[in-house]
């Protein structure tokens, strides 16, 4: 593995190796502090995602490495008509390894194809957004000690949320996994990943547009935002934008050990009262995102 | 040109009727300086109709573009009169710069000189995505 484009591009015996070093590095901190002593991460970000970057740079510092890069187009040579091949060769330069986010999609492959240091896609517009995926799979490995046997609901924009169709992708190469698909109407799982994910490996999915229906069954409940630039009319987006919000009353069928998670931000979709429930996890899995992060860059580089 | 036989060239037989003149000019046939000839409506067993393009000279024809165009065409290599070689065109794996993404948030559409590459994503469905934002191509 020499780039991360797409979660695809990892076997299960990949991300199961990346989950290991990340647990060892959860208990074993020091022993990481200068694996990647004189190295350098550079983060280019064509657009601006503050959270992302700032994960990717406290890794390689907690690594014992150097980061360098710039956090918006309109500060790179973008602004000025350059090509993201001419600027990868560049950055290639001055760096070991790129962490690149960009809005169009498919950028980061072309900068794969061009880099002659290691590309990790941090977001490519609503494309792909691999190293999400990975942290949403440490913290269902962390907190179910699992990755089979699970039922997930995910709830909230299953249509344009692409943390929602590579986390499918992802959990539908493991043994007995059931989702439930929580959305109003508008915001249904597109028909290409039923067919192409969840049909085609015969796993098992209900579909509701009422969160409490089937909360009961659920080992981990996945809650997304709802975008505004995603909409049209203002009017639909705030109709669905409270169409879901998760809060303590919904909660009270659920299982002791439901883990809730939200990719991040959130707006509303999660009351604040269930932040001090056991089974919100998605503070965690911010944590959880640094050290997956410290295990690819650690991959990426070969540093054993 | 002798329209019934060659005798060095290249006979693409098999074209869906109508589509003779298409393939033409997608092959750039009008800037070779030997004959060629594209017979229309011929009758075919098979196809009921087909069409028929006979080049009088040995040339490379790009078969991925055929293939994606029409996977029922077949090529005939003729040479002193014989038929030499005779292959069926497929579905190729990937088709550069024929089709061209139009996903307005595709990198293809802002990063100079790249390819648009395409990718069979499903063979029976004839069906390909971009290689770079994974849209799948409507005919
Ligand atoms: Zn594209």
């Amino acid at each position: 593995m020499k780039n991360l484009i797409d979660i695809k591009d990892l076997s299960v015996e990949e991300i199961d190796e990346l989950i290991k070093v990340a647990k060892d590095i959860m208990q074993n901190p020091e022993k990481y502090s200068e694996k990647c002593k004189y190295k350098k991460l550079a983060t280019l970000f064509f657009e601006p995602s503050t959270r992302t970057r700032l994960s990717f740079e406290a890794a390689m510092m907690e690594l014992g490495g150097n980061v360098l890069g710039f956090s918006e187009a309109s500060s790179s040579s973008t602004a000025k008509g350059e090509s993201v091949s001419d600027t990868i060769r560049v950055v290639g330069c001055y760096s070991d390894i790129i962490a690149m986010r960009h809005p169009k999609e498919g950028a980061p492959l072309v900068a794969s194809m061009k880099s002659t240091v290691p590309i990790i896609n941090a977001g490519d517009g609503g494309h792909n957004h691999p190293t999400q995926t990975l942290t949403d799979l440490l913290t269902i490995a962390c907190e179910k000690n699992r990755l089979d046997n699970l039922t997930l609901g995910l709830c909230g924009d299953l249509k344009f949320g692409r943390t929602v169709h590579s986390l499918i992708t992802a959990m539908s190469r493991y043994k007995n996994i059931k989702f439930v698909l929580i959305s109003p109407e508008e915001l249904k799982i597109p028909e290409y990943v039923k067919e192409e994910i969840l049909d085609k490996n015969h796993i098992e999915y209900k579909e509701t547009d009422d969160i409490e229906k089937y909360i009961n069954e659920l080992d981990i409940l996945y809650m997304t935002r709802v975008q505004k630039e995603r909409f049209f009319n203002e009017e639909d987006y705030l109709r669905l934008k409270d169409y879901y919000i998760l809060n303590k009353s919904k909660l009270e069928n659920a299982k002791k050990d439901l883990t809730i998670l939200h990719p991040l931000p959130r707006v509303n979709e999660i009351s604040t009262e269930v932040d001090d429930d056991e089974r919100a996890c998605y503070f965690k899995q911010v944590m959880y995102g640094k050290y997956i992060r410290m295990a690819l860059i650690l991959k990426l580089l070969n540093i054993k | 040109m002798n329209i019934d036989s060659i005798r060095n060239g290249i006979v693409i037989d098999h074209i869906k009727a109508k589509k003779g003149l298409e393939i033409y000019d997608i092959l750039n046939l009008g800037k070779l300086d030997c004959s060629v000839a594209v017979i229309t409506n011929a009758r075919s067993k098979k196809l009921g109709k087909k069409d028929i393009i006979k080049i009088d000279k040995n040339i490379d024809i790009n078969l991925d573009i055929l293939g994606y165009l029409d996977p029922n065409i077949t090529i005939n290599i003729i040479k002193d009169n014989n038929i030499i070689k005779k292959y069926h065109v497929e579905l190729p794996g990937e088709i550069v710069d024929i089709i061209k993404c139009k996903n307005p948030r595709c990198i293809t559409s802002i990063e100079q000189e790249l390819k648009h590459v395409f990718v069979l994503t499903d063979k029976d469905k004839k069906q390909y995505r971009c290689k770079y934002c994974e849209t799948l191509h409507e005919n």
